[in-house]
């Protein structure tokens, strides 16, 4: 088991004649994921690379059967391919897309209200499922798959946590880059209760970073309903305030949103806070550990 | 994107909602002129930086006197101004704004912003004038209200009615108040603000309700559909390695230490500096270079790096996913041609086409340390610096 996406989960690609949307159509695909077709409008009719090109999302949809689509269509235009892949009644949208302007993803979220669809991103690296199914721009070989889920604001440092645990021997279940937008589709709760409620989750490692207090409010749900042990790491903890850290959500403003006050909150909801990146692996090991899910989590062999 | 106060007046204009009346001004003698066009016998001369705190750092004036405008012009161009937000370096004053003088009854403050936790743009208010509201939301959080608007929709009236009557705004001028707010939220959806802060917001003895202050940031990412936004930028008020930056599409911020870093991804970037200072050093910068470099901004960005004279050592930290090991490893190396290099250089790759990139910088016969981790290249290059 794992969450949001496994082996029987098919995607197209929109944005698919592009250079990126390409090379990461065809990454996926050898990585084993069902990469069914793409959208590109004004090139429906057409293929490319073997993939089937469709004008619209619904065309998609109907000719691939695809219940997941992945977007790496240009920031002005994004929005816009975001909304049509909800329009298409997906059960999976991932926006890769980094640069959409803020305004946007809040008309966004508001035409997502009473949806089915579920947005991950934008601003994100994706979603895996290792050995089952890559959607998005990660490393596929770094993963092992396993029983500890992560999920994080930031990709490079998702690949840092990961890295560190397959070569400690512990696996993962899934791996979920929320994005480093201020105002973006899914946030930690809605992951952590996800991975909460999966039978093959046993722990969680959580990367939050400086800004908004998405974190906070992560910790104290975790202190209600969490089954299961999480540990963290916030990224920021030298970002000096007003300035925004690569990310557009990455911003200490007006002293709120510092490392410090997330990471206070995080340890006094019970979640172990890794004092340096090098050392998120780590920290996790030494929970699983003291919690007797050690063995059963040293799947990689 | 921010801009200057009276730039931001100038759009507010532009959209019906009221201001104090003024001009800027570039000298002594353009400051006396533009004093003399206006409808007053006080003056107020405002230095004009990007940042908040003037008031309190000596950069707004009253004038009593086109004499007395000279003088205080004189005394302000030129001069650095240290307020809490521009760090202790402090900002030099290369503009002000000339304003009539105003008969100030009450300071209130208002202010649009969008609210993470909902995903909407949100309206606050507070009778609390005058002061940071960061200040009042500390000390008095039941004085600030707040109405977030539907964007399907946009503010209402009703909204704006019931944020004035809550922060008591005379009944008379309740309308006023209304009007004001309706403008301001338009100014901050066409214009892609990310802050739309006027602070103070004031009631004048003739019964006017103005902007006496304004500050207006705009979303980066929405700057292609402004054209006009962008042509206010002032690159005096910005690092000129950040704007050197910008042109690379490099992400860059100037930071106090002696360690310059170069990283891929944001999150990984943040991350790098916090190992540093963990490990005992200081961090020069963050860096940025994104997924899709190339060699050539690699190398930009190496010569970014370097530009920075408290640069007393480099760390490089790549962990590649899309980010290729022997892109950055060739950028590095031709950097290190084309700069006299002669402090240490740390290199952790790991990732895609690792093995490549460290033949590559191997073989470049360039004095570099390796590094097996991340932690293990903090611990090398704040030993090295030091």
């Amino acid at each position: 088991m794992s969450i949001l996406v496994n082996k029987d989960t098919k995607v197209i690609t929109q944005g698919i004649t592009g250079a990126t949307g390409l090379f990461h159509a065809k990454g996926c695909a050898e990585y084993g994921t069902q990469m069914v077709g793409g959208v590109t409008p004004g090139k429906g009719g057409t293929e490319i690379e073997g993939f089937p090109v469709y004008d619209t999302v619904e065309e998609a949809v109907k000719a691939t059967g695809a219940n997941a689509s992945v977007i790496y269509v240009a920031p002005p235009f994004a929005a816009d391919a975001i909304m049509e892949a909800v329009d298409a009644e997906l059960d999976l949208v991932i926006c890769i897309t980094e640069g959409i302007p803020v305004l946007d993803m809040v008309k966004v979220q508001r035409y997502m209200e009473g949806k089915k669809t579920r947005l991950i991103g934008p601003n994100c690296p994706g979603v895996i499922t290792p050995g089952e199914c890559k959607i998005g721009i990660m490393p596929g070989y770094i993963h092992a798959p396993g029983k500890v889920g992560i999920v994080s604001r930031s990709g490079t440092l998702t690949y840092e946590a990961v890295h560190q645990l397959t070569t400690n021997g512990i696996g993962q279940s899934t791996a979920v880059g929320i994005g480093g937008d201020p105002v973006n589709g899914t946030n930690f709760i809605d992951v952590l209760k996800m991975f909460n409620e999966d039978p093959d989750t046993e722990a969680v490692i959580m990367i939050g970073e400086i800004g908004g207090t998405a974190e906070e409010e992560a910790a104290e749900w975790v202190k209600a309903n969490m089954k299961k042990p999480v540990v963290g790491f916030i990224g920021g903890q030298t970002a000096p305030p007003g300035k925004r850290m690569g990310h557009a959500g990455a911003i200490i403003s007006g002293g709120k949103g510092t490392a410090a006050e997330k990471i206070k909150t995080m340890e006094s909801c019970g979640i172990k806070v890794a004092k340096s990146p090098a050392e998120m692996g780590q920290t996790l090991i030494s929970v699983l550990e003291e919690r007797g899910l050690l063995e059963i989590c040293k799947t990689v062999k | 994107m921010n801009i200057h106060e009276y730039q931001g007046k100038e759009i507010l204009r532009q959209y019906g909602v009221a201001v104090s009346y003024g001009k800027v001004a570039f000298t002594a003698e353009e400051a006396v002129e533009a004093a003399k066009t206006l409808n007053s016998k006080v003056y107020v001369v405002k230095a004009q930086i990007h940042a908040g705190g003037r008031g309190k750092a000596g950069g707004v004036k009253i004038a009593k006197s086109l004499d007395e405008v000279r003088t205080y012009a004189n005394e302000l161009l030129g001069k650095v101004l240290v307020t809490h937000q521009t760090g202790p370096e402090g900002k030099e004053v290369k503009r002000l704004l000339i304003e009539e003088g105003c008969d100030i009854k009450k300071e209130y403050y208002v202010g649009v912003v969008i609210d993470r936790k909902t995903g909407r743009v949100t309206l606050m208010a507070s009778e609390e004038g005058g002061t940071e509201i960061e200040e009042v939301a500390e000390k008095t959080p039941e004085k600030i209200f707040k109405e977030v608007v539907d964007p399907a929709v946009g503010l209402q009236v009703f909204q704006a009615r019931r944020l004035a009557l809550n922060i008591n705004i005379p009944k008379e001028l309740v309308n006023k108040a209304v009007k004001f707010m309706m403008g301001l939220y338009q100014v901050f959806i066409d214009k892609d603000c990310s802050i739309a802060e006027i602070n103070p917001l004031v009631v004048t003895g003739g019964g006017d309700v103005m902007a006496l202050d304004a500050k207006l940031n705009f979303d980066s990412n929405a700057l292609f559909r402004h054209k006009d936004v962008v042509a206010l930028r002032d690159l005096d008020e910005e690092d000129p390695k950040e704007i050197q930056a910008s042109k690379f599409d490099l992400n860059y911020v100037a930071l106090d230490g002696n360690i310059g870093c170069m990283v891929n991804g944001a999150g990984l970037a943040m991350a790098t500096m916090d190992i540093i200072k963990f490990h005992g050093g200081e961090p020069a910068n963050f860096l940025d270079v994104g997924g899709g470099a190339t060699a050539e901004r690699v190398t930009e960005a190496f010569k970014l790096i370097l530009s920075d004279k408290n640069v007393k050592g480099v760390f490089i930290n790549i962990f590649g996913g899309i980010m290729k090991c022997d892109v950055i490893a060739s950028g590095v190396v031709e950097a290190a041609k084309q700069v006299q290099l002669n402090i240490p250089l740390v290199v952790r790759l790991e990732g895609t086409n690792v093995d490549l990139g460290k033949k590559i910088l191997k073989e470049s016969g360039l004095n570099i340390v390796a590094a097996g981790s991340m932690a293990d290249g903090a611990d090398k290059i704040v030993s090295l610096v030091k």
